[in-house]
């Protein structure tokens, strides 16, 4: 209980405010809904005990040395990134309504949106969106309000949560259809684009896609331009550290899980949702943005911008309902990506490289196994198995291994695969580790 | 350069000019209760207006405003220099800050606005 | 913050020099990355180039430029900027939580599990309903998942409703996801008291109607004691009860919401349940509802199953997802780390406290600030600065901006806009008498001063980091980056 008044206090206010009883504050409540029983533990815990309580579930879930990746990466959180993420003066602060009171909060998304402008070398950023899953979204809305097209071509190696994310926001409205690009080999088969982008808002690419491997966007946007459509971009922000940014081949609008640079895993979130769009585009960017201005006396500062297009201005015309967005792990972003610097991201995005790729020769050396796909990937790949996939993970969970995320619910057509990643946080120990594990299984 | 007197207004407080192809911009009343305009959206060229529907959005710094078509007509030219510069609504709204122009489709719709004694008093009437 | 160097107000790039480093990766796997060149990056890298310290003195620097809860008074009306205990902080942190894979196996993951499954029983019995998804990223993202729910569940009887029903004093984000969902919002003007009309409210509702979305309080700080005609009119048409949980806080342990007919609400844990605001987030949310709306429910959903814990898919009829993966665990953890340490009667206290609170500032406050409605609030009050100020040409603003001086942070100023010049003032439950004595002496003290001197009330601030911010340049010829 964190409420600080004694009864003495309470009395004290009551007749401050001219009250009788608290009751008399609360007449406007009809008194047959006051104090209902409410059946939850008569008892609550002190905080020893919570803290027993949170330890023995956490306890609880299981720790194997994991390989899933899919659109979520295990990376290693900077001491630093945490020290400055739990100074509270930015952890309890609030959305920087007043500027002057929250230069800081306000300075630090600037950063981010610079951070995100770069790494996917775009003109603007905003100051960042729930999820990948709903910046991709809103990144394809924004396509359809751009061009007045109700047509959204992607490509078969999109992550599929992120599909479903698109469609449920689009649920209210059939007359969107979607047409998907298929596959070849793996990768988008872009001798179907010009057929398929007639009439289109956009083009939806995911690279490196869902299964890992790095889609070759050299010519794309020619193609997507040619159509009169925009170009929306899904890439994971670490592997820009050494692969074409969505801004060097075209993209009008990149977009991406900001988890992958530094955040917890924690089970599905709070993750962090990239956004960033050509200039002209601008305008169209769901959610806050700040930007850099003078004070009175011509001195830089920090203020929320174009806010006339959010919701609460806009109300039933704003871009989108968007009144959030996810500051501190904006935050841990940009100190993750300040710490690493250029060099650093590169580094990082060779191991994951470098791990992926020594798993994968591992692994296409066990006897009944093979890589699926010959194209180049980043940090995961899709793995064929003998026998049924989802039984060989629980053989091998029951060792203490994750060997990976089996595809055939979302991919039958693959057949008995895995979807296998390696990340910088895994080692050469680690990686033998599952190949035997996977060997035993078998 | 039209004077105040030789436009018509409507109630949601665009201007109108005479002709059979018209500009159309916002009134010295309306930049003036809006505030410092920060943002344009005009119509493209060719697009084809319906009287009191929106076909633009003005904002400032804290609000967005849409602007009615006066009458209905196919839009001929829009002024890019108020997009660049959208300072021009609040300097000039009835000169260097036109919005666009229009051929109206039914010239009879512009009679029955208000000349500027009307407005005048219109807008004393709303400010009750 | 007074200590904050006031010169060095550099962006991180312009402290950065070519080759200094703060952290490397020097996993040796590296030598074995053959990516083709052809994919690779050409442009550069434009990040900051810095060493460990040089950041962390950069970012603790600017975290000193803040007001926080922590550090100040944050009346911020409708937002709750509430105490946010520090256990709950490092239950979220432990590794077992923290490091797990949100696609991890349900046998990896029973804990956290076990956690949502019980958290979610629990709020369901505080709010008096019957089902959860705790799956939204927000309290947008839980009406935006709502109305996806009503819609649903409206196309499964074979209607087609169009219309969302909200008052005037509704947050944003209510019509803005309303249209984002396709639906026409009618808004219904308030009546004097700041309460919704039940006569009006019979006159727009009808056959078209699917959902009446009310913030109870509403954002006036009033409870709707009409409640049970607005629901009776609400189902009589065949349409839903929408809360918007917002103001929970002035409610918890008090009523059950689905007691006076709700169908489904939100929850923002970020607000009632403690969880932090991050300088705007993360947040998350939660969308309680009755039996008949419980099938349509985003999956995957957490079901006991023996003695352990599964995901569950439902039979089909589920909307979908609205999020990838779970929803944000992270934040979870931290709302039941918060419910642990209440009893229904503790719960009842921060109701009691919230409600003593807004209604003492604003008896202290009201011979100066005159307050919109004249009865007893709820959790929070909306005032006005007086026909003396106004006389002087001082506006809210300047009572925002001189409220910054006096060191406490400002209320929500200019919202509800049903009320000119509004001053919304929410002390939360978790603020002592001490602090709103504080409070109340710097509102008349900015009264006080600013009819003695109103030029200097309208160049306020004078001691923050900068001052008045020149936000027409911002708009008019955006700079967003470095």
């Amino acid at each position: 209980m964190y409420t600080p008044h004694t009864k003495k206090d309470k009395e004290e206010m009551l007749k401050t405010i001219g009250a009788a009883s608290f009751e008399e504050l609360v007449k406007q409540v009809p008194a047959k809904f006051l104090w209902p029983k409410i059946n939850l533990p008569a008892e609550s815990l002190d905080e020893a005990q919570a803290a027993a309580r949170m330890a023995g579930l956490a306890a609880k879930n299981c720790r194997p040395l994991s390989f899933l990746g899919a659109g979520a990466y295990e990376r290693y959180t900077p001491a630093a990134v945490k020290a400055i993420t739990s100074r509270t003066e930015f952890l309890t602060a609030y959305t920087p309504y007043q500027p002057e009171a929250s230069q800081g909060t306000l300075q630090a998304i600037y950063e981010f949106q610079s951070t995100v402008s770069a790494l996917y070398a775009m003109d603007c950023a905003n100051a960042s969106m729930y999820d990948g899953a709903s910046s991709f979204a809103e990144a394809v809305r924004a396509t359809v309000r751009v061009t007045g097209r109700k047509k959204i071509v992607y490509s078969a190696g999109v992550n599929p949560q992120y599909m479903d994310t698109l469609k449920t926001y689009f649920a209210h409205s059939p007359e969107y259809t979607y047409v998907k690009v298929p596959m070849n080999n793996g990768v988008m088969d872009q001798a179907a684009l010009p057929a398929l982008l007639e009439g289109a808002a956009c083009l939806a690419v995911q690279t490196p896609n869902f299964l890992g491997l790095i889609e070759d966007m050299n010519g794309v946007a020619d193609l997507v331009k040619k159509a009169g459509a925009l170009l929306v971009a899904a890439a994971d922000p670490v592997s820009l550290g050494i692969l074409a940014a969505p801004g060097e081949y075209g993209a009008d609008f990149a977009v991406g899980e900001g988890q992958s640079l530094g955040l917890p895993l924690a089970y599905g979130g709070p993750y962090l949702g990239l956004f960033s769009c050509k200039k002209e585009h601008v305008r169209q960017m769901p959610g806050r943005i700040t930007g850099l201005t003078k004070d009175k006396d011509g001195k830089r500062g920090f203020v929320l911008t174009l806010q006339a297009r959010e919701q609460h201005i806009r109300r039933d015309k704003a871009a989108s309902n968007i009144c959030s967005n996810e500051a501190l792990c904006a935050l841990a972003a940009t100190v993750y990506s300040a710490l690493y610097g250029p060099e650093g991201l590169k580094e990082l995005a060779e191991a994951n490289a470098g791990a992926a790729a020594y798993t994968a020769e591992r692994l296409s050396s066990i006897k009944g196994c093979s890589l699926k796909f010959k194209g180049p990937f980043f940090n995961e790949f899709v793995l064929s198995v003998p026998g049924k996939a989802a039984a060989l993970r629980e053989k091998a969970l029951a060792r203490g291994v994750d060997i990976g995320l089996p595809l055939a619910p979302l991919f039958p057509e693959l057949g008995e695969t895995l979807l296998v990643c390696a990340t910088e946080t895994k080692t050469e120990a680690d990686i033998l580790k599952l190949e035997a594990a996977i060997k035993e299984a078998i | 350069m039209p004077k105040p007197e030789e436009v018509k207004y409507t109630k949601t407080h665009e201007w109108i000019s005479a002709g059979a192809e018209v500009a159309v911009g916002i009134s010295d009343h309306a930049q003036h209760e809006m505030g410092d305009v920060v943002f344009v959206e005009l119509p493209k060229v060719g697009a084809k207006l319906e009287k009191e529907k929106p076909c633009a959005v003005v904002e400032s710094v804290k609000s967005a405003f849409d602007i009615y078509s006066p009458v209905s007509g196919e839009v001929t030219a829009v002024n890019d220099a108020v997009t660049g510069e959208p300072a021009l609504l609040n300097q000039a709204p009835l000169d260097g800050g036109w919005m666009f122009r229009l051929k109206p489709s039914n010239p009879a719709e512009a009679e029955a606005l208000m000349n500027w004694t009307a407005y005048q008093e219109f807008i004393k009437q709303s400010a009750h | 913050m007074n200590c904050a160097p006031a010169i060095d107000n550099r962006l991180s790039i312009e402290k950065s020099d070519p080759g200094r480093r703060g952290l490397w990766c020097k996993n040796p796997l590296r030598a074995k990355a053959s990516i083709p060149a052809a994919l690779r990056r050409k442009s550069a890298l434009r990040l900051p180039e810095l060493s460990e310290f040089d950041v962390v003195r950069h970012y603790t620097r600017l975290s000193r430029l803040n007001f926080s809860v922590d550090t100040h008074f944050y009346p911020l009306g409708s937002c709750t900027m509430k105490y946010n205990p520090r256990f709950n902080e490092e239950a979220a942190a432990l590794e077992g939580f923290a490091a797990l894979h949100p696609l991890a196996h349900d046998s990896s993951a029973q804990g956290t599990l076990e956690l949502i499954h019980d958290l979610s029983a629990r709020l369901v019995e505080l709010c008096g309903l019957d089902a959860i998804t705790l799956q939204p990223a927000a309290g947008a993202h839980s009406e935006f998942t709502g109305l996806l729910l009503a819609k649903a569940y409206f196309e499964a009887k074979g209607e087609n409703r169009t219309e969302i029903v909200c008052p005037d004093s509704a947050h944003g984000t209510n019509p803005a996801t309303a249209s984002m969902m396709g639906f026409n919002t009618v808004n219904l003007a308030s009546k004097p008291d700041g309460r919704l009309d039940v006569e009006e409210l019979k006159k727009h509702i009808g056959p078209k109607t699917a959902v009446l979305m009310l913030t109870i309080p509403n954002t006036l700080g009033i409870f709707e004691s009409n409640i049970e005609a607005i629901a009776k009119a609400v189902h009589d048409a065949g349409a839903l009860f929408y809360m918007d949980g917002a103001n929970l806080n002035a409610l918890i342990g008090m009523v059950k919401p689905g007691d006076f007919g709700v169908d489904l609400m939100h929850l923002n844990f970020h607000k009632t349940f403690s969880t932090p605001h991050g300088g705007g987030g993360p947040g998350a949310g939660a969308i309680v509802c009755s039996k008949q709306l419980a099938p349509f429910l985003p999956v995957p959903l957490v079901k006991k199953s023996g003695s352990g814990y599964v995901s569950d898919f439902g039979d089909g009829r589920s909307i979908g997802k609205v999020k990838a993966f779970f929803g944000n665990t992270g934040v979870l953890v931290r709302a039941y780390a918060y419910m642990l340490a209440h009893t229904p009667e503790e719960f009842a206290d921060i109701a009691r406290c919230a409600i003593i609170n807004a209604n003492y500032v604003r008896s202290r406050l009201l011979d100066i600030y005159p307050s919109y409605s004249k009865e007893y609030c709820m959790h929070e009050c909306v005032l006005t600065p007086g026909a003396d100020m106004t006389g002087k040409g001082l506006r809210t603003l300047d009572v925002a901006k001189g409220l910054l001086d006096r060191g406490f942070h400002a209320p929500t100023i200019y919202f509800p806009t049903i009320v000119h010049e509004a001053i919304m003032i929410e002390p939360t439950e978790t603020e002592s008498k001490a602090t709103l004595d504080e409070f109340v002496a710097a509102m008349r003290d900015v009264h006080d001063s600013g009819m003695a001197d109103p030029q200097a009330l309208k160049d306020a601030p004078h001691t923050m980091p900068v001052k008045r911010l020149d936000e027409v340049q911002a708009a008019r010829q955006p700079n967003l980056h470095w």
